[in-house]
């Protein structure tokens, strides 16, 4: 016999998967029509930016990990990608590759430092890590310093599809990022997924179950920030320049932004989150300065009244998880 | 003239000065975070926000008040440090409650908002701030040439460091203040009104902060983003010291400000990411920094 407990339970998983398709399903028909409405370049910008927040909630919202400093991949990601795509003349998706790769390779590197500290510890390491790094893009050859690497080529995706192409570019971003949300949406729900949480919920208890949760955090942040170099290769190759705006403290405390704003720890928070900031930037750039103020008082906003985020506050309304 | 290691004396004591006048103010941010992480258990992100406002402050004090720097020592400080208490009362207390994670969030927000400000006003080139005439020259020491200014920050900044170090270690006040970072219930049970102790606590931090700020603007350029560029550092250094101490917060500083001083001098261009591979390379051999208690 099932309890009404079970019931209940049964109930609301099946309400919970029906109202996570619904709102893929709606997302999805949203990204099909828009760009025909709205500008291209805009909308891989906000979907490059909507990658780059689902990556970095991998680690805050389902690890519990502050990482300050996310620019560190998502910015040298984008250099090589445009390295490789410009120097060394390679198609738009094996530069994507090595950039992702990149992310990779950096996320190991920097994970096995910065997960040997927990807290606000953390937070300050990757930031002063991003920030060790950002100093040696400033002067390597590499990252052409001030000047950044411009007029990266498109190229012919698989040597056939020209990206200079709009409508071309535009599939092949959606593409790329809604396989990339689908993997992390697996991830989360995969029984690894389900470690992180507890390692999220309780790190002692976690331990004491005997999971070597530090091998959990660096898997995790190695996941994240390789698809954060997915996100900033596909950024560099669609506006055809890579520069140190992307590898700057700034950007990691953006992304910060869009994922509370959006919702942490929810699965469509982090995407709804980097659409609006995205768009909220485009329109209030003529007020200069002014965009580090108001984005400074939407943080102290959402920590103050609304940590749930706008995804978070809906989902909690209609009693679903989204 | 003789040398060191094959690099005149010269140059080496004189990237050793910079090194120590750039400590200085590494121990006097870290310190205060140190201070304010004991009592709030919150990373104050807005510190360099902070430091930058001193010399915002001090500079327009002088510029549309004709207030000369020696006052500016004393009054901005305060200034500032008030603000600080208007935040913490109105802001930070109603987070007090909550995961570390939103008084670092809430406090990176500030940042931004107070950047931003100062950036729209002043552009962010910088402006600049007279050394104080009873300060202007230098001494020859015979191997070096010391200008005064850079002696008197040195010395001050260590007499402010060991000021804090004693009244914390050392006075009734700071025994409150120690037992309410171990206990604030308890202490609280004492009589002893912790909220307002808390609120003071992170006046304090910012007005060390701002004094720093003071003191650095004749050095530096007066500038919007002079806070964001010294605070990462600063973090490192906090991570590299661990917060649990105040001596060690000071020791680390200057001692991390005369490595970078050195490496300037054997290896320039690592000058600037040195305290960040410092920082990697004690996360690796002893995570738990050198006067910390481990997170």
């Amino acid at each position: 016999m099932a309890s009404a407990a079970d019931i209940s339970a049964i109930k609301l998983r099946r309400d919970t998967d029906l109202s996570l398709a619904v709102a893929a399903a709606a997302l999805l028909a949203c990204l099909i029509v828009a760009p025909f409405v709205l500008y291209p370049v805009f909308l891989m910008k906000a979907l490059c930016f909507a990658l780059f927040a689902c990556a970095f909630n991998l680690l805050i919202g389902y690890v519990g990990l502050v990482s300050f400093g996310h620019a560190l991949y998502f910015g040298w990601a984008g250099y090589l990608a445009a390295h490789a795509a410009k120097v060394w003349g390679l198609q738009p998706e094996l530069a994507v590759g090595i950039g992702t790769a990149t992310g990779a390779v950096l996320g190991l590197l920097g994970g096995v430092v910065a997960i040997r500290r927990q807290g606000i510890y953390f937070a300050m390491i990757t930031l002063a890590l991003a920030q060790m790094m950002y100093l040696v893009a400033l002067r390597v050859k590499l990252t052409g310093g001030e000047d950044g690497i411009q007029d990266v080529p498109r190229g012919r995706l698989f040597g056939v599809l020209d990206l200079n192409n709009e409508m071309t570019m535009y599939a092949f971003v959606l593409v790329v990022v809604l396989a990339a949300f689908f993997l992390i949406y697996r991830i989360i729900n995969s029984p690894f997924g389900e470690v992180l949480k507890a390692i999220r919920e309780n790190e002692q208890r976690a331990i004491s179950l005997g999971y070597r949760t530090d091998r959990y955090k660096l898997v995790a942040f190695v996941l994240s920030a390789a698809l954060v170099g997915l996100a900033g290769s596909l950024k560099s190759i669609v506006f055809q320049l890579a520069s140190l705006t992307d590898v700057h403290w700034t950007m990691s405390g953006e992304v910060v932004l869009m994922t509370l704003v959006g919702g942490m720890g929810t699965v469509f928070g982090p995407v709804v989150g980097a659409f609006l900031i995205v768009a909220m930037e485009n329109y209030l750039a003529p007020l200069g300065q002014w965009v580090l103020v108001i984005q400074g008082a939407i943080f102290v906003v959402c920590v103050l009244v609304f940590r749930r985020g706008i995804v978070g506050e809906l989902a909690n309304w209609l009693r679903v998880k989204l | 003239m003789f040398e060191i290691f094959g690099i005149p004396s010269q140059a080496m004591f004189a990237q050793l000065l910079l090194g120590l006048i750039n400590g200085s103010f590494y121990a006097l941010l870290s310190l205060g975070l140190a201070v304010i992480f004991g009592m709030l258990n919150i990373i104050n992100f807005t510190h360099g926000a902070q430091y930058m406002m001193g010399a915002f402050v001090a500079y327009m004090l002088l510029q549309y008040l004709g207030v000369n720097y020696w006052a500016a020592l004393v009054i901005v400080p305060i200034l500032v440090g008030l603000t600080g208490i208007l935040i913490e009362r109105v802001l930070l207390q109603r987070i007090q409650k909550l995961d570390h994670l939103y008084g670092l969030i809430l406090t990176f927000g500030l940042a931004l908002i107070i950047e931003g400000l100062f950036r729209d006003y002043y552009g962010s080139s910088g402006q600049p701030y007279d050394v104080p005439d009873a300060l202007q020259g230098g001494h020859n020491l015979g191997f070096m040439f010391l200008p005064n200014y850079r002696a008197w920050v040195i010395g001050f900044s260590l007499v402010v460091c060991f000021g804090t170090w004693f009244a914390i270690e050392r006075t009734r006040l700071g025994s409150y203040l120690r037992a309410a970072t171990e206990n604030p219930t308890l202490v609280r049970a004492f009589g002893i009104n912790v909220p307002r102790m808390v609120t003071l606590t992170y006046g304090f931090g910012v007005g060390l902060a701002a004094l720093a700020g003071v003191m650095a603007a004749p050095i530096y350029n007066v500038s919007p983003q002079m806070g964001s560029d010294i605070i990462i550092v600063v973090f490192a250094v906090v991570v590299i010291g661990g917060m649990g101490s105040i001596m060690g917060a000071i020791l680390t500083g200057f001692t991390l400000g005369i490595v970078e001083g050195l490496t300037k001098v054997f290896f320039p261009e690592a000058s600037n990411t040195v305290i960040f591979f410092i920082m990697i390379i004690v996360l690796l051999v002893r995570p738990a920094g050198f006067f910390g208690r481990s997170a």
